[in-house]
């Protein structure tokens, strides 16, 4: 039986972040993921908003963890090279109730040393966002505000975490887990592990690996968001991430300006199931009314996609992060809002409480910072383009029309992990534009089967049973080589 | 099937022609029989011919070839000819931007990052299709929701079947032709849902597609919501109301594994935008004169790229336009500008071309807003038609002769599709 130092179970971004953290020492580590591939729970519906850090009341946890997260994330990017831009945000006020909650962040704020926080008359705001509306009163500027994707950070933690010696395990959710005085063993379809220590970073189940391991019970609901985006022509319409004044359970509807520059409005908030994520018309309704409140010139026809995501939410509203009545065994749960924002506080947390706990952190000298980070075709200028074409041809071949994304990115986002058409989508933009994959999925199809030498008929989506095509004859589609 | 040749790759031409499906292939063409000694065609793909090598089925040809063909065929027949003309042919190639000056670059594996020079470019990029965001059908978002098109490449040019319980919605050509060929090819195809209360489609096309294989056309119909968390499990359709506001009261549910979207193509315009072009808000293609010449100079555009056609043979014939226009042009002999502009009036929702010239005869293109039974089209007050029926799915041509607008002298030309008055022949 294989036998850790440290085991993560769920490879969201949290996950993701704490083993690339662990990355840096001699441990033994490995990270379990349910689904296909990491990031493919809550992460990759996130807004991937880097919160300025005044958001949260700094008597919370999450209040605190914001801050220091938001602080570790220029570094962070700059060594594992996905996107990363500090785009600021505004929050705006409408009448004088939401004024006063302007202050109220504004001191909230400065008590956490956010730098950079101004309140902006009307017409500043005018100024600086001509497509806002022109009921707004006042807003405060946050220039720390930031936006990743944050399905790029999930994989680049992932990667450099790989690369400096973690096993990763993708499609192996946890079925048990039980313990001896040496430690706790872990139990999945495919294998038994035994490990000293256990993250508990499982995000909307956490509160049932915390069940199989015995440790105190909790329960996480599921808030549902639902979040639209537009097309690329009004890329530009606002530059900041654009907030309403907040309500005690949400953030608003917010105009986002991602990092790719598409607008995206939501998300919306409200309790549902663990495995509800329709998008329904009185979301859109919502989403949309929202945003128009926000930006009038934001219509519902220039929809190109939508989506919804499930935060992971406790009784309290904050995070739990620490150990359990199970020696070993350490929670990193209910991580909801700001949570993609604290998460490399967070990693940094747990190390510290692990060593607490009586890990023996020895730096690993082969630690490598970076990653050489995915070419972009789409980001380059014609002679950077011209001289990568050169070396490589299959640089030269677009795959995604709408993205402008070359074959050369599909093979490279194959070699760097990517398993399923999502794997690719996320890794490269392809799929992503406004044909949503009509040109481009058959080429990332056999560009991925060729690769992997998978059969086409074994693709999926996402992992499970979200086949693609399926083989002609007599064979029924659910029996073609899909689990 | 032929395919190119080996291409030493020139700096410059006389003409450009960006795209090799059917409107890129008339409009080199075209460019050649006007004259122009250097045209170079550019194709993503490795074969020329676009959308019809994945358009299996027949009728193609009926009006240019006066013969039944398949897509492929009616490719193949263009294909011989561009290069018997000896037109330079760059397939698997790709072209990343056009400027003002109609300086290109063009990337491709064999040649790398290129710049061309072009005294002309025609844009024949074609058309996408809208997808599930266009229409925002509410659910989950498992896979098996795709276009039409995308099945149409996966059963005829890949191979593989898309599902094997097929529900269609919207009622647009390649919708019916999937229906149909999903049948031939063993799958289920549980009916077709279009939220209007008319087909988008031909009418022959629902009589051959549908009628003649007891597939169920739901009229006034639309899905409502998609289930299946990992893959499509059924979807949710119900009756709409004269807003075309589902009524989920009386709505049922639908098992299948596969939803194809037949809901429209949308003009591929990237490159026109780079361009700054005018566009026309309701084609959303390029605004055209009647030589097919964009609001820039020297800039042409053909076939979808202009306005959604409804059979190949209609944009063979424009793009042979575009392509002479493109190669006079290139020659320096640009035909006269247009004197008059047409004004899409009473029931006409589009005009293509949007401007024309009282010296040649033209054939405008027209989209009509509502169904009519015998009704007269009408050009300002120079000309008057009777038609026997029009509807929006098909478009509606009018070849505009000089004679007719002798006695016109106004600079815009109204054009309405009217019911027939009462007494009227």
């Amino acid at each position: 039986m294989l036998s850790y130092d440290v085991t993560i179970v769920g490879g969201g971004v949290i996950g993701c972040a704490i083993a690339r953290e662990l990355s840096r020492y001699r441990l033994r580590v490995l990270l379990l993921e349910r689904a296909a591939e990491v990031g493919f729970g809550t992460s990759k519906a996130n807004s991937g908003i880097i919160h300025a850090g005044h958001h949260s009341d700094p008597s919370t946890l999450k209040g605190r963890l914001e801050w220091e997260g938001n602080r570790r994330w220029p570094a962070l990017a700059a060594s594992l090279g996905f996107g990363f831009r500090r785009i600021g945000e505004l929050t705006v006020a409408f009448d004088e109730d939401d004024r006063r909650t302007l202050r109220t962040l504004l001191e909230r704020g400065e008590r956490k040393g956010v730098p950079g926080l101004e309140l902006w008359p009307s017409a500043r705001v005018r100024a600086e966002e001509p497509n806002l509306s022109t009921e707004i009163v006042e807003a405060l500027h946050a220039p720390t505000a930031a936006v990743v994707n944050p399905y790029e950070a999930c994989f680049a933690l992932a990667e450099s975490a790989v690369r400096n010696g973690v096993e990763l395990a993708c499609g192996e959710p946890v079925k048990a887990i039980d313990r001896d005085p040496e430690g706790l063993f872990l139990h999945t379809a495919a294998r038994t592990v035994r490990s000293r220590f256990v993250i508990n970073a499982a995000g909307l189940h956490a509160d049932r690996v915390a069940e199989l391991a015995g440790a105190e019970p909790f329960t996480v609901k599921a808030r549902k968001g639902e979040e639209y985006l537009l097309d690329k022509r009004l890329v530009g319409m606002v530059k900041r991430l654009i907030f309403p004044c907040p309500t005690p359970h949400s953030k608003g509807i917010l105009v986002i300006p991602t990092f790719d520059g598409t607008l995206m409005v939501g998300p919306t908030a409200h309790l549902t199931d663990k495995d509800d994520l329709t998008t329904t018309a009185e979301g859109a309704e919502e989403a949309f009314a929202g945003g128009r409140r926000l930006v009038p010139g934001i219509s519902e026809r220039d929809c190109i996609a939508e989506f919804a995501g499930l935060r992971a939410v406790l009784e309290g509203e904050d995070f739990l992060i620490g150990p359990t009545r199970v020696r070993g065994f350490l929670n990193v749960a209910g991580i909801q809002s700001p949570g993609l924002t604290a998460a490399p506080a967070i990693a940094e947390r747990v190390v510290a409480m692990l060593a607490d706990e009586g890990l023996e952190l020895e730096s690993d000298d082969a630690f490598e910072e970076g990653v050489e980070p995915p070419v972009h075709v789409a980001e380059l200028d014609l002679a950077e383009l011209a001289a990568l074409a050169a070396r490589d041809p299959r640089y030269a071949r677009i795959a995604c029309r709408c993205e402008n994304v070359t074959e050369g990115e599909v093979l490279d986002a194959v070699a760097r992990g990517g398993r399923t058409l999502d794997g690719i989508k996320f890794r490269t933009r392809a799929g992503m534009g406004r044909c949503q994959g009509g040109f481009c999925t058959w080429r990332c199809l056999a560009l991925l089967s060729e690769a992997t030498r998978a059969p086409i008929a074994s693709l999926t989506k996402r992992g499970g049973g979200s086949w693609i095509a399926c083989e002609r004859g007599d064979r029924a589609a659910g029996e073609v080589g899909h689990d | 099937m032929i395919s190119a040749r080996p291409l030493h790759l020139r700096p410059a031409y006389d003409v450009l022609v960006v795209g090799g499906g059917p409107a890129g292939m008339a409009a080199a063409l075209g460019a050649r029989e006007a004259g122009a000694e250097r045209v170079l065609m550019v194709d993503r793909e490795p074969e020329a011919g676009g959308i019809l090598n994945q358009c299996i089925h027949n009728g193609f040809g009926l009006h240019h070839f006066k013969e039944e063909l398949t897509g492929p065929e009616y490719a193949q027949r263009f294909l011989e000819q561009v290069l018997e003309h000896e037109v330079d042919v760059l397939t698997d190639a790709y072209v990343l931007d056009v400027d003002g000056a109609r300086r290109t670059a063009v990337m491709s594996p064999e040649h790398g990052v290129r710049g061309v020079d072009a005294h002309a470019v025609v844009l024949a990029m074609g058309a996408r299709e809208r997808t599930r965001g266009a229409v925002r059908i509410p659910g989950q978002r498992p896979a098996g929701v795709m276009t039409a098109g995308f099945a149409q490449k996966l059963v005829n040019q890949a191979g593989y079947l898309p599902g094997r319980r097929v529900v269609v919605l919207g009622s647009g050509d390649i919708g019916l032709i999937m229906a149909r060929r999903l049948v031939l090819e063993g799958a289920e195809v549980l009916g077709v849902f279009e939220i209007l209360p008319h087909v988008n489609g031909l009418s022959r096309n629902v009589v051959q597609c549908l009628q003649d294989f007891d597939i169920p056309l739901h009229l006034s119909t639309t899905v409502t919501r998609i289930h299946g968390r990992d893959r499509v499990e059924s979807v949710s359709v119900a009756p709409v109301d004269e807003a075309l506001r589902p009524l989920p009261a009386r709505g049922w549910e639908v098992p299948c594994d596969t939803l194809l979207l037949s809901i429209g193509l949308i003009p591929e315009n990237e490159l026109s935008r780079r361009l700054r072009l005018r566009l026309d808000p309701v084609t959303t293609g390029p605004v055209v004169t009647s030589a097919m010449e964009t609001s820039r100079d020297g800039v042409f555009a053909c076939g979808n790229v202009v306005h959604i056609h409804d059979l190949v043979d209609y944009v063979t014939q424009e793009s042979l336009l575009a392509g002479r226009s493109a190669g006079a042009f290139a020659l320096g002999a640009a035909a006269a500008p247009d004197n008059v502009r047409l004004v899409p009036g009473e029931n006409v929702v589009s005009c293509v071309p949007h401007t024309i010239t009282t010296e040649r005869e033209h054939v405008v293109y027209l989209r009509v807003r509502r169904a009519l039974k015998p009704c007269t089209l009408r050009l300002g007050e120079v000309y008057e038609r009777p038609l026997r029926y029009v509807v929006p799915g098909e478009t509606v041509m009018v070849k505009v002769r000089p004679r007719f607008l002798e006695a016109f002298h106004g600079d815009a030309l109204r054009v309405d599709v009217v019911p027939r008055e009462e007494g009227a022949p």
